[in-house]
């Protein structure tokens, strides 16, 4: 049995409206933080598609108001072709770092890593708190390149070099803009390194009485093997963008190399490596994309568990499968490379784990299907968007097998086959875990429940219009159709336009669908009616607290834990359930020791 | 709710591959020698992913619909054979799969990269730089002059920075702005980058490699196909990517022949 509690960090309730809400060492308001600044991002992530969406499917379209947010990028409210560049590495850049990363792992990880625990908070608070507001000055960062003077950056959330390096000579946004990105991105890896520290050591060392690792729940886990991996992959994507930036400021060339010429001049670097930005660019972007997945595995499985009323088929294989992705992400990284001119050997040798990491993906959704089997399935607004996550990662999944293939990446890479298969299994099934997680947590973060109506609607539309937008995408990539392209002026291209306006009235009617979403949250932030201690009948320790929980997360007593986190539909026990903090007994095969 | 959602799960899944079953928007029609392999690898693929899709999502559409609304003294079951069997099933299935694949994939790809050009390609240069690409033939000496980077210039046309007055190679050297090849003649292509980062794609003819600046590289094919194609570059390079392209000529030997002597006078 652990007894790590004698180690809980003490810090008083705060009694001022900032060190409680503003510059709060309480986990639970930096989660909320995190989920705010999610929340704002993916708005504005949004609104970027849809302008974007809206000059690819209707060139030359006239969007009103447009030249407010630049003069010089959309003269007459009609995008520039570097704006829509613009645009679209924005777009990337807010989703994957300051949405995808943010909501499942920095809000929801931080709300409930400890609870789930069993600790009173985080082991260092203060840590934590810089973690949130680093990440916060960086997204100011990113924001502030929207308003100089040749705007952010067109080079597109990857930043391959020598185009992000050699500066404003090659692009507008390519001086200024890049550095503010750069900074930006530098600044958010600080924030999860910060943000990691406390995940690993929180799990290593803050368990309550009889919490074994086992006895985690699984989105506990899913947190932990994701925060492994942010200490190691943004540390080196950090000082991956410190050198972009002595590149820029300090007159270096570790991303460019000799003789280069532009505007007839050639430019004065020399001795650096193109391939280099985008191996240490890679070593942290394919684990990056787990680090988005993973804890919306964790959290799905987490509230499918509770909606089955059982436990997964095996927890430990779950737990393993995800450790697997996560120590299989650094070794396919080279699969986003197959065509970059690297050894042409290390491009069978980066597919074959490519291939492999098919495995545990695999095992999981098995795990997630075979479970289903038998089950007393609850259908909730929370359940569904964890069904729809399964469904969008089997979709978005079965592509990869594709893209694994060196052979077949010479047909679809850099395709909008590539941006089907990323959007579905990553992004809009890490969206799924994440409104999946709201719905089924916000009452506990609120006390107030959501409108489940209004929830469902929400889920019916997202599901439908989601798959409308980005299957598509796989169609058109298999017909050759370039991504990053800001019109489709070539032959080839033009006959595949009507799809492109298809997909773009999907969006924006998908898009805003959210607004339904964005409404049931914040009305039932003020209006929804008081939620009980533990609305779905779980049995983890956040339903064995006062909702919301405590400042000290569980009161005067310190819970002691004596179950596996999933003891549902037990034979012979006294209700369906028994909750982690019950004493009673349990003889179950399932109890892992 | 739940049947409904089985439904949509059903409908989407098969909505999603009619288009692939239909061949409503295929791959670009195959001009090369090699295209085939990768093709048949794509097709042999698209069977595994399509079924795997299918099956998967129809089984989960299937629990749904089976295992929501349970009576009220339903008791939970467990899967046949348990976690163990889904285990083994995805290394046995996924795995015999993923290493089938592995395996006779890796053939196409030698063929593009492994194995050398013929001892006859025909050697072609290709230069990228923002937005456009050059192309140099060797001319009659059958050798490339040297490139000097300060010499480049839009202005005067001297794209490769060729030294024409002192290099004695590069006074015969063609440049020019589409690609013509004859066709069924193996065509080496050796490709350096002015500027930045760029890609050489030809749907139709199944090439598509990266320019590196600051590294040489090459690839090599054979386009079987007489007509007129486009090659776009796929790394993002700045504001006029989308409209960087060329043609690529497939013409017949005699054609080729007339063309190149057409271009060399006009240098």
């Amino acid at each position: 049995m652990h007894d790590m509690s004698a180690h809980a960090v003490h810090h008083g309730a705060p009694t001022s409206f900032i060190r409680k809400h503003i510059f709060s060492l309480d986990h639970k308001v930096i989660g909320k933080q995190y989920y705010a600044l999610a929340l704002v991002a993916v708005v504005v992530g949004m609104v970027l598609s849809w302008l974007m969406r809206l000059h690819l499917g209707f060139a030359n379209f006239a969007i009103p108001g447009l030249h407010l947010l630049s003069k010089n990028g959309a003269p007459g409210d009609i995008m520039t072709p570097e704006y829509y560049l613009q645009l679209m590495t924005m777009h990337g850049t807010i989703m994957v770092f300051f949405v995808l990363t943010t909501a499942p792992f920095a809000a929801f990880g931080n709300f409930f890593l400890p609870i789930q625990t069993g600790a009173e908070d985080m082991p260092f608070p203060h840590f934590n708190m810089m973690s949130f507001w680093v990440t916060f000055t960086g997204f100011l960062f990113l924001v502030a390149s929207f308003f100089v003077s040749d705007g952010p950056t067109l080079g597109g959330w990857t930043q391959y070099a020598p185009l992000s390096a050699v500066g404003a000579v090659s692009g507008p946004g390519q001086g200024t803009g890049v550095v503010l990105w750069a900074f930006s991105i530098a600044f958010f890896c600080v924030g999860q390194l910060f943000g990691s520290l406390n995940f690993i050591t929180t799990t290593l060392d803050m368990r309550c009485k009889g919490m074994s690792l086992m006895r985690l729940p699984l989105s506990a886990w899913a947190w932990f093997i994701t925060s492994i991996m942010g200490l190691t992959a943004f540390a080196v994507l950090m000082p991956a963008v410190i050198l972009l930036i002595l590149d820029h400021v300090a007159g270096t060339s570790f991303f460019v190399s000799s003789n280069l010429v532009i505007n007839d001049q050639v430019l004065p670097h020399s001795g650096g490596s193109t391939l280099l930005w985008q191996h240490l660019f890679w070593f942290f972007g394919h684990p990056e994309v787990y680090i988005a997945i993973i804890p919306g595995m964790g959290i799905v499985s987490h509230i499918l568990i509770t909606n089955m009323r059982r436990p997964m088929l095996s927890h430990r294989v779950l737990i393993y499968s995800m450790g697997a992705l996560a120590v299989l992400s650094y070794m396919v990284y080279g699969h986003h490379m197959f065509v970059s001119g690297m050894n042409p050997v290390s491009s069978l040798a980066f597919s074959f784990p490519t291939l492999v990491i098919t495995i545990p993906s695999t095992i999981i959704v098995l795990i997630w299907l075979g479970s289903l089997y038998g089950s007393k399935l609850r259908i909730n607004t929370a359940s569904l968007f964890g069904l729809g996550f399964i469904s969008m990662f089997i979709s978005g999944g079965v592509s990869g097998f594709f893209l694994a293939q060196p052979s077949i990446d010479i047909l679809l890479h850099a395709t909008y086959f590539v941006v089907g298969h990323f959007h579905l299994v990553m992004a809009v099934a890490a969206i799924f875990g994440i409104f999946g997680g709201t719905y089924f947590w916000f009452p506990k973060m609120t006390g107030r429940m959501m409108n489940e109506s209004l929830g469902k609607l929400h889920f019916w539309l997202t599901f439908v219009g989601a798959y409308l937008i980005f299957m598509p995408f796989h169609y058109l990539g298999i017909a050759g159709n370039v991504r990053r392209y800001q019109a489709f002026v070539d032959d080839y291209l033009i006959p595949l336009i009507p799809v492109h306006k298809f997909i773009t009235v999907a969006a924006l009617a998908t898009g805003a669908v959210q607004l339904i979403f964005i409404y049931n949250l914040i009305y039932s932030r003020f209006w929804g009616a008081p939620a009980p201690d533990n609305p779905w009948q779980g049995t983890s320790l956040e339903w064995s607290t006062a909702t919301p929980p405590p400042h000290n997360n569980f009161g005067d007593k310190m819970p002691v834990v004596y179950h596996d986190p999933y003891q549902y539909s037990v034979e012979g026990a006294s209700s369906d359930f028994i909750m982690q903090t019950s004493p009673e007994p349990v003889h179950s095969a399932d109890e892992e020791k | 709710m739940a049947k409904l959602l089985a439904v949509t799960i059903v409908v989407i899944a098969i909505a999603s591959a009619i288009p692939i079953v239909m061949h409503i928007w295929p791959l670009p029609q195959d001009i090369s020698v090699n295209g085939h392999l990768i093709d048949e690898q794509y097709t042999d693929t698209m069977w595994e992913a399509g079924v795997s899709f299918l099956a998967s999502q129809i089984l989960l559409a299937y629990f749904i619909w089976k295992y929501s609304r349970p009576a009220p003294n339903a008791t939970v079951k467990r899967f046949p054979g348990g976690a163990a069997a889904l285990v083994i099933a995805a290394f046995v299935l996924v795995g015999t799969e993923a290493l089938a694949l592995g395996v006779f994939g890796a053939k196409a790809w030698g063929l593009a990269y492994f194995a050398p050009p013929g001892a006859d390609a025909m050697p072609v240069q290709v230069q990228a730089g923002q937005f456009a690409f050059y192309f140099r033939y060797p001319g009659p000496d059958g050798k490339f002059g040297p490139l000097h980077a300060n010499l480049i210039s839009e202005a005067n046309a001297n794209f490769f920075g060729l030294d024409t007055t002192n290099d004695q190679d590069s006074k015969d050297d063609i440049v020019t702005a589409e690609l013509a090849i004859p066709v069924n003649r193996e065509i080496h292509l050796l490709m350096h980058s002015k500027d930045l980062g760029h890609s050489f794609y030809v749907p139709g003819l199944r090439v598509h490699q990266d320019f590196v600046p600051g590294l040489d590289l090459s690839i090599h094919f054979t386009a079987t196909k007489i007509g007129r194609y486009e090659i776009v570059c796929t790394q993002l390079c700045g504001l006029g990517h989308y409209n960087m392209k060329a043609y690529l000529e497939v013409k017949s030997p005699e054609d080729f022949d007339a063309w190149l002597k057409q271009q060399a006078a006009l240098q």
